[in-house]
């Protein structure tokens, strides 16, 4: 079976995300540009479906020039083959132009099992794997800290908030994982070589078929009017332990009437 | 401005705090509210959504639509937004309202916005205030098309009631031509002990700090002695220490308790923004830099498998279990 998997280069999450004042559009340069943690988690779960199952995986992006090297790294990890979505007239898309290339990516690709990470790590809009699943007429099993896939059905642990239920569904299939699920592998230099070679489709919003007059900034439902740092809350007392820190604590605790 | 529709939601036979909070919202700022409850056991709740200001309510008792993840509910409820036109959808920011929204979104081509705190009308359109990079960043937004689709972030406004009657209701059939879908088996609850996190005045919550699993014991310790609940951060939930139930951040709970005493957590934005709202913050962490210093009340640079021992010790000599 072939199994796309979604990938997106991110500013390194662990910098401070930034927006452009002029575009309020993030800004992509200055900080490292690195595979989205929770995509990783994405790549490893569908490697792991094909390792099991038989079959390929590819990792599809839309994005800038540059998205190009979270493919190379989805590859090394192990993908098959890869597809890039590039092209300027898709800068400032909504969520929604999103997920109908995405989609439209799919259906070109001929995977039948479509793997995401729950939400972007920069954008946490987390509604675009859904939106695929729903122009493709798939279900979506979302939240999967666990995820089986056997003789053309699919079955995931799916995380609640009071503990978790199993989801079951037949092929084809848009499956949702969080960072629960796998410990994501380290690309092997053999990987990282392999990876060169290995097949890269370089595609623009014509060749999907869609009308760029719908995607785009242009066409997004909402404009942003402003961006600005929410109102901060002030830093208060910082203190080095010298052993009386407990003590301070306590006394904090009993100012604020909690003890 | 205009009938505006709330997406409710059910657990326990009541409505959930985050519904009754966008049916008390939508009466602020709509002429009209109307509710749309997909759930068996919609008619339970249907009093508190009137009490709390919904005229109208959209009423689907199938089972399907609890039993079935988003695709039968999602094919309902976008041809009711086809046929009302509300000017506004409401959608709850859980996990259930992510799915539905994004699948109505695509099935109506409405744009969706995400993690929303606060809803104005504005002219023909609405301002959406919504909180990036872990609430760092307020990003101000206009609409600009009929029917836009926003899922609210818990605690952003204040449930209030009007005494109002039960609303009017409508029921919503499954077409026949309606998909299934991915099935719920079975559900798997973990037992949890103490307040929950969301009602608790006091949360001490962990991190990588705390450095592994078996430490997490001390903070049930601390969290005994103050009445308060326990919280983690997701990096420690990923690495499987402790359930997601625990979870405080973007993809978890939002906590807004009294005191918030964060242990070993060093602030990924994904963990501020369920905790920013506390009105007090605690914060012990061995690095100075730490991003959850910025917005402590009190922080104490240093180890917290050696301060929180400590403050217990220091409890318990001041008469606290």
């Amino acid at each position: 079976m072939k199994v796309a998997v979604f990938v997106k280069q991110i500013p390194d999450p662990t910098g401070v995300g930034r927006l452009d004042p002029e575009t309020h559009l993030l800004v992509r340069g200055g900080a490292e540009l690195v595979l989205d943690p929770g995509d990783a988690n994405g790549v490893e779960a569908a490697l792991r479906v094909v390792e099991a199952n038989g079959g390929e995986v590819v990792a599809i992006t839309m994005g800038g020039e540059r998205a190009a090297e979270v493919l190379r790294k989805a590859m090394a990890m192990g993908a098959a083959s890869a597809i890039h979505v590039a092209d300027d007239r898709l800068r400032g898309s909504d969520a929604l132009a999103t997920a109908r290339v995405l989609a439209a990516a799919v259906t070109r690709s001929g995977c039948e099992l479509v793997v995401a990470g729950t939400e972007s790590t920069d954008g946490y809009t987390g509604t675009v794997p859904a939106a695929v699943a729903e122009l493709l007429g798939w279900p979506a099993l979302t939240f999967a800290k666990a995820l089986e896939v056997d003789s053309g059905t699919v079955r995931i642990h799916r995380q609640t908030p009071a503990g978790h239920d199993v989801v079951e569904s037949s092929l084809p299939a848009v499956v949702t994982v969080t960072g629960a699920i796998n410990e994501p592998r380290y690309p092997s230099l053999r990987g990282i070589m392999a990876a060169k070679s290995r097949p890269l489709e370089l595609l623009s919003v014509d060749d999907l078929g869609i009308p760029p007059e719908e995607v785009g900034l242009a066409a997004a439902g909402q404009e942003v009017i402003s961006a600005a740092p929410a109102p901060e809350r002030t830093a208060g007392e910082l203190i080095e332990d010298d052993g009386s820190a407990a003590r301070r604590i306590a006394d904090y605790l009993a100012e604020l009437k909690v003890i | 401005m205009g009938l505006i529709l709330v997406a409710a939601e059910v657990a326990e036979g009541s409505p959930t705090p985050l519904t009754l909070e966008l049916v008390s919202h939508a009466r602020t700022i709509g002429d009209e509210v109307a509710v749309v409850v997909m759930d068996p056991g919609a008619d339970a709740i249907l009093p508190a959504l009137g009490a709390h200001g919904a005229a109208r309510a959209y009423v689907g008792r199938e089972p399907a639509y609890r039993d079935y993840l988003g695709q039968p509910a999602a094919h309902v409820v976008s041809s009711l937004v086809d046929r009302l036109q509300p000017s506004l959808v409401l959608f709850p920011g859980t996990q259930e309202g992510r799915d539905l929204a994004a699948r109505v979104s695509a099935r109506l081509r409405l744009p969706v916005l995400a993690n929303a705190v606060d809803v104005t009308a504005d002219g023909d359109a609405f301002l959406v205030r919504t909180a990036i990079f872990g609430a760092t960043v307020e990003v101000l937004t206009r609409t600009r098309s009929r029917s836009p689709l926003v899922l609210i972030r818990p605690k952003s406004f204040t449930a209030t009631a009007t005494g109002a009657p039960p609303p009017a209701t409508e029921e919503l059939p499954l077409p026949a031509e309606a998909p299934l879908g991915a099935r719920r088996l079975e559900s798997v609850v973990v037992p949890s002990a103490g307040p929950g996190l969301e009602e608790a005045r006091v949360v001490v919550s962990g991190g990588r700090g705390l450095q592994e699993a078996a430490n997490f014991e001390v903070l049930e310790h601390l969290a005994r002695q103050l009445g308060g609940a326990v919280g983690a951060s997701r990096a420690v939930v990923d690495a499987g220490w402790v359930p997601y139930a625990l979870q405080v951040g973007q993809t978890g709970r939002t906590v807004k308790p009294d005191v918030y005493i964060a242990c070993g957590i060093s602030g990924a934005m994904q963990h501020l923004v369920g905790m920013k709202g506390s009105s007090h913050i605690v914060a012990i962490n061995k690095d100075p830099d730490a991003p959850i210093f910025k917005l402590s009340d009190l922080g104490v640079v240093g180890d917290a498998l050696k301060v929180v021992p400590a403050l217990i010790e220091e409890l318990r000599a001041r008469g606290l279990g």
